[in-house]
């Protein structure tokens, strides 16, 4: 199975000469299974270029898998250029929303509008399919197996764990770890640890063991303390994530926009450094826009 | 009450997924959530005290869809499972749905109506932690509380005429209020709301004690604290809960409560009363 990073940006594009080496584009990660099937996870901004790579080997048959419907995540999917060409096929997986009810066609369909965009979903050339997903569902696409994993965000959104031949990887899309809305002292707060505690073991048990484990590390430990409940999580909780699950490889993305390539690396060099020694067999990486990894 | 006409059944199912919220809860929510960094425990605390926005969250995080491995019963454990921001919403989009009228054809009481489940709410937890501690999950009892006269505002809402007879008869005759309803709705609010709970997928000991909350005593731990908390809040919405120790005499208590003196157990009564009070008269929502 291979990976690579099209888009590992957080919340908007951030294109200039400060991310050129991490990249500017919005979540995109590319999945070969050793068959050689194509599952794309999340259509941010950095689907372009991989619609661009795609162009040389038609038809395309595309497993695209949204693990949330924010734009930053389903905004390059009008510029998905294999839906515009016949003979391609592109299906679509996510969840669908308890709050409007809407699956995840609407993420098209809301995109795809005259005011919008200039083409509408009826005149889309290739055959496009969607499937809703229900929390915990597994999906076959030839030689892998695609599981969903309901996390926390503001919305509905899934992390996808891809199982191929023995080797695994797990990407969160965006998570913040739950945390207890009350203190200690107060009423509720046994109650509501009690399902956190279900919660995070749940979520662990399907990261078990991962090859590649990529996660939303959105902030420094110090800014998490200001940003909670927005739905992001941070390089610490990360790392402690991995070192529970026992993932291999630790993939840190949804870099914060505003972060230059510079601060980035510093900060992440910040981090490496309280966590030297207690890694094990740990690698952490930062994601970075093109790199490839076969695992 | 075994069954009801497959007409009757559709048109109450069609009913509850139109039922608006309390009106007190509603201004609350609309409130918080103008305030992006809204207090997540002040929300939490509104759609525990509104039976309608309680039964539709608890109905959506039970829902196959999440596929949880055990039913659910608690609005805080519901806020992390769905996530805040999606309760948020839930109980937005329920808020703008409107609200109940405080002045409704079937004359329905909504003060009474959501006073007496705050208090039986509140009552049945407290029963449930001193006489069925480790039996019976403390929240199964508040819900069942909060819930069990839940098919009522049903019958207000959309069978006002029917309902309006009912309680006629009821004063008049001198019948129990399911009794009546069973004349001229043919059934009665506690079946109302066990078919609704059973639909929605709650714990099925919480659908039996709902559907058996007239039945006295005899069935399970948690219908035990469920009859005699509404007991309780009903002597207690009429004096102040005065005469207690008389409504309890006039019981034969099951051998769960024959040791204890429930009325020390329960504490401050005069504190139970004021809070289910203040949540009512939203006093508590300033």
């Amino acid at each position: 199975m291979k990976i690579k990073f099209w888009g590992v940006r957080g919340s908007i594009a951030s294109p200039g000469p400060h991310t050129l080496r991490y990249g500017g584009n919005t979540t995109c990660i590319e999945v070969r299974t050793d068959a050689d099937s194509l599952i794309v996870l999340d259509g941010g901004t950095g689907i372009f270029a991989l619609a661009q790579s795609l162009l040389q080997r038609l038809p395309v048959n595309a497993n695209i898998f949204l693990t949330h419907s924010h734009w930053d995540h389903i905004q390059g999917l009008p510029f998905f250029v294999p839906l515009f060409i016949p003979g391609n096929r592109v299906k679509m997986f996510g969840a669908a929303d308890p709050v409007t009810g809407n699956g995840v066609e609407q993420a098209m369909a809301v995109q795809l509008q005259y005011s919008y965009f200039p083409v509408r979903e009826a005149e889309l050339k290739a055959r496009m399919e969607y499937q809703n997903l229900n929390i915990g569902e597994r999906v076959q696409i030839d030689d892998a197996i695609v599981t969903c994993t309901l996390l926390n965000h503001p919305v509905v959104n899934l992390g996808y764990r891809i199982d191929c031949n023995g080797k695994s990887l797990f990407f969160t899309g965006d998570h913040e770890p739950h945390y207890n809305i009350y203190t200690p002292t107060e009423p509720g707060y046994e109650d509501c640890q009690l399902a956190i505690e279900q919660r995070r073991d749940a979520i662990d048990a399907a990261m078990r063991g991962v090859d590649a484990l990529i996660v939303d590390s959105s902030y420094t430990r110090e800014e998490f303390k200001t940003k909670t409940g927005w739905g992001h999580g941070s390089f610490d909780g990360a790392i402690e994530m991995a070192l529970r699950v026992g993932a291999k490889r630790l993939f840190c993305t949804h870099h914060e926009p505003t972060r230059s390539d510079d601060e980035l690396e510093a900060v992440f060099a910040e981090v490496m450094q309280r966590y030297a020694g207690s890694l094990g067999d740990l690698q952490v990486d930062l994601a970075r826009e093109g790199w490839e990894i076969e695992l | 009450m075994g069954q009801v006409s497959l007409e009757l059944n559709n048109r109450l199912h069609a009913a509850v997924e139109r039922i608006p919220a309390f009106p007190k809860s509603v201004q609350r929510i609309l409130e918080l959530t103008r305030d992006i960094d809204c207090e997540p425990r002040d929300l939490v605390a509104v759609i525990q005290t509104d039976p309608v926005i309680a039964i539709k969250v608890l109905k959506v995080v039970n829902s196959s869809y999440y596929s949880l491995p055990s039913k659910i019963t608690s609005i805080n454990q519901s806020v992390v499972y769905l996530g805040l921001n999606t309760v948020k919403n839930l109980a937005l989009n329920f808020s703008v749905m409107g609200m109940l009228p405080h002045q409704n054809a079937a004359r329905f009481d909504i003060q009474h109506y959501l006073m007496h489940s705050l208090l039986t709410a509140n009552l049945a937890r407290l029963l449930v932690d001193e006489f069925a501690d480790g039996l019976v999950d403390p929240n199964d009892g508040y819900i069942a509380g909060l819930l069990h006269d839940f098919g009522k505002v049903v019958f207000a809402q959309f069978m006002p005429q029917e309902l309006l007879q009912a309680s006629a008869a009821e004063a008049e005759q001198q019948i129990p209020d399911y009794e009546a309803e069973q004349q001229f709705i043919g059934t009665d609010h506690a079946f109302v709301g066990a078919m609704l709970t059973e639909r929605w997928q709650f714990p099925a000991e919480l659908v039996e004690c709902i559907r058996d909350h007239h039945q006295g005593f005899g069935s399970s731990a948690l219908g035990e604290c469920l009859y005699v908390a509404d007991l309780l809040a009903k002597y207690m919405c009429i004096d102040h809960g005065e005469h207690l120790d008389q409504a309890l005499a006039d019981e034969a208590l099951p051998r769960r409560f024959s040791d204890s003196d429930i009325l020390r157990a329960l504490g401050d009564r005069d504190k139970l009363m004021s809070e289910a009070d203040m949540f009512c008269s939203g006093a508590a929502f300033k």
